[in-house]
């Protein structure tokens, strides 16, 4: 039976481990920091030199580290994007905007290790040159930016941030920023934008990409929480020593935020891909079941944008046919399954879900949640959540489960600025197509209701506009 | 009506601006603090920190009527908000929506924030707060709380005098 992987949630459950720094210095905390600056400059064999952060970033792209965000993207890659030519300054933010339903895992990193992130971001900063950082958390965690608030004053009375580094030579600064209540904040063009103190809508790209055009024009780096975390562990082991955990293409750990319908949820952290959506659910380690009496209907696998799996479900993977449950919880077996792990949360809903109100709830999120720059999804996120809305109040129609998935399809694609359009319509596409009958009988069921009510009201009822021409 | 910042106030968002090369960045920490000491943004309250950040009153305007969690009116003194979103409503959300409503001579199907006559209390639906482990949660001003049930809702709204 797997069972869970600490390293970034190595402490932050034991008794007596508390947030400030002392406690952070006696579980070896600023160790890493400490040897990333002590970092000599190596001889390479062409002659050239090779300095301290050029050799982080080499061990950042030799650990296979993804994105925990979202987008699972490279993370040695997005560094590797930056313009460091442009002579302009460059800027890192932490995306603290946990903000994707379902994810709560940012959460327990910031308020029981906040030293830990602390320490990931001054790495990162001396690893890509910048002297100047934010951690945008969400509006809605002050006492989270409280800690963190304390966290930075304790790291800058030990020299950890602030002028001449432990006499490295190196100047870091360090500032929270709070959001105030808005999902697409965690986009990171909206992120940028917003911390500028503009409206949060996102950028296009090209040419907006923040590794050269990001905060105020500059070259900007944007992280999550955790991710920044895994970059302490890297210097620490090695790059190569991480890239052992976890599976081939997708190494680490991941924090996986479990919920719903579970008899224990909450965040585990596993190695990558090293137990099953499955195992998650049900494993004593793990969720530990569902409640009792219960069967699976659906998880959804990576945050509320993800595409649901209905139980059951089979999947073709390296021409092997693989239910659902047997999928192995990492980026790419989700992908090859046609939904992704995203920010790994997985909600669980058992057989007492009303499926059709479920995405009701969902739809109606992202209908408030839109930023209202892009017509197709301003627009196609509200008339989904309007016809879901009438389809869990006795106003349905058999017709609108096609209703809903012809909105749906026409908001992704490119139509829209950001991925805000395909993370409003995956969720109905899925759901119409994975449980199409509970839409269609729900609809169904209204008209029949309207009609019996109305004594033959609907859609054939004789029609008279005006008195008979015969008195 | 005239509008002042008291000093302190006033100390404490100048250090906020420096933490920024460009002041229009500060905007949204600003408005936090003034929300934080006055309870709402005001009309004078975005003039004044238009001016303040040498802005436009439309650039702080904007941000106001975007971000749900900027107040364009005052709020009751305990302002209760029930995360909506999935895994709390699967976890009863709605239900406890309804709880604190009905208790507190509410609408439960009222759209956006409601507050009592006596401005004590506002309820509403808020997205999610980012603990679904825990469902489901709300938060009374700044102090969160996970795994509400009913009994501990009504213990809540006890303890706020």
């Amino acid at each position: 039976m797997p069972s869970e992987y600490r390293l970034i949630l190595k402490y932050a459950d034991e008794p007596g481990y508390t947030p400030d720094i002392e406690c952070y210095l006696r579980h070896g905390g600023y160790d890493a920091l400490k040897k990333a600056l002590a970092l000599q400059p190596k001889d390479l064999p062409d002659g050239a030199k090779r300095s301290g952060p050029e050799q982080i970033r080499q061990e950042v792209m030799a650990s296979g580290l993804r994105g925990r965000g979202g987008a699972g993207f490279s993370c040695g890659l997005k560094w590797s994007f930056v313009d460091r030519k442009s002579g302009k300054p460059i800027y890192l933010i932490c995306n603290a905007d946990e903000s994707e339903p379902g994810t709560f895992k940012d959460r327990q990193i910031i308020h029981k290790d906040p030293h830990q992130l602390i320490e990931g971001m001054i790495i990162s900063c001396f690893a890509n040159d910048v002297h100047l950082a934010y951690i945008y958390i969400r509006g809605e965690m002050p006492d989270g930016a409280r800690l963190l608030n304390r966290a930075l004053q304790e790291a800058r009375a030990k020299n950890f941030l602030g002028k001449d580094i432990l006499g490295n030579g190196y100047d870091l600064e360090m500032h929270v920023h709070r959001g105030a209540g808005a999902y697409i904040c965690g986009e990171e063009t909206g992120l940028i934008e917003s911390l500028e103190g503009k409206r949060p809508y996102p950028r296009i790209k090209p040419p907006y990409f923040p590794a050269v055009l990001g905060l105020w024009m500059c070259p900007t780096i944007v992280n999550n929480v955790e991710t920044l975390c895994n970059v302490k562990h890297i210097v620490a082991m090695g790059g190569t020593e991480f890239a052992k955990l976890g599976t081939p293409n997708n190494t680490g750990t991941r924090i996986v935020s479990l919920s719903g319908h579970v008899k224990k949820p909450g965040c585990y952290e596993i190695e990558v891909g090293r137990a099953t959506i499955g195992q998650l659910i049900f494993d004593a380690n793990f969720g530990g079941g569902l409640r009792d009496g219960r069967k699976l209907k659906a998880v959804i696998p990576g945050g509320s944008s993800a595409k649901v799996f209905k139980a059951g479900e089979k999947f073709k993977i390296k021409d092997k046919e693989v239910d659902m449950l047997d999928l192995p919880y990492d980026f790419d077996s989700l992908i090859q399954a046609g939904s992704m792990s995203g920010s790994s949360a997985i909600i669980v809903m058992d057989d007492s879900t009303d499926i059709v109100g479920a995405l009701a709830n969902i739809a109606e999120f992202y209908a408030h949640e839109s930023c209202g720059q892009c017509t197709p999804c301003r627009e196609g996120s509200l008339w989904m959540s309007k016809a879901l809305h009438r389809l869990t109040h006795g106003e349905g129609r058999a017709q609108d489960a096609d209703y809903l998935v012809k909105i749906a399809d026409n908001i992704p694609g490119g139509r829209t600025i950001c991925a805000f359009g395909e993370a409003c319509a995956w969720p109905v596409q899925s759901f119409v197509a994975k449980f199409k009958d509970e839409f269609v009988d729900k609809g169904a069921a209204d008209e029949e209701r309207r009609a019996k009510k109305s004594k033959g009201a609907g859609p054939g009822m004789e029609m008279k506009l005006a008195a008979s021409q015969q008195h | 009506m005239s509008f002042t910042v008291p000093a302190n106030l006033e100390a404490e968002i100048d250090k906020l601006i420096t933490h920024y090369p460009v002041k229009r960045a500060a905007s949204l920490m600003v408005l936090h603090a003034i929300q934080e000491h006055f309870g709402w943004i005001s009309q004078e309250a975005v003039e004044w920190t238009a001016k303040k950040l040498e802005l436009q009153p439309i650039n702080v305007y904007e941000l106001v009527t975007f971000y749900p969690m900027l107040r364009q009116q005052p709020m009751g003194k305990y302002q209760i908000k029930v995360c909506r979103t999935l895994s709390c409503a699967l976890g009863g959300a709605y239900e406890l929506h309804k709880h604190f409503c009905e208790k507190l001579g509410l609408d439960a199907h009222a759209h956006g924030p409601q507050t009592t006559k006596d401005g004590k209390f506002t309820v509403e639906f808020v997205e999610c707060l980012a603990s679904c482990g825990t469902a489901p949660v709300m938060m009374v001003n700044d102090d969160f709380h996970e795994a509400v049930s009913h009994a501990k809702a009504d213990e809540i709204v006890g303890r706020c005098k």
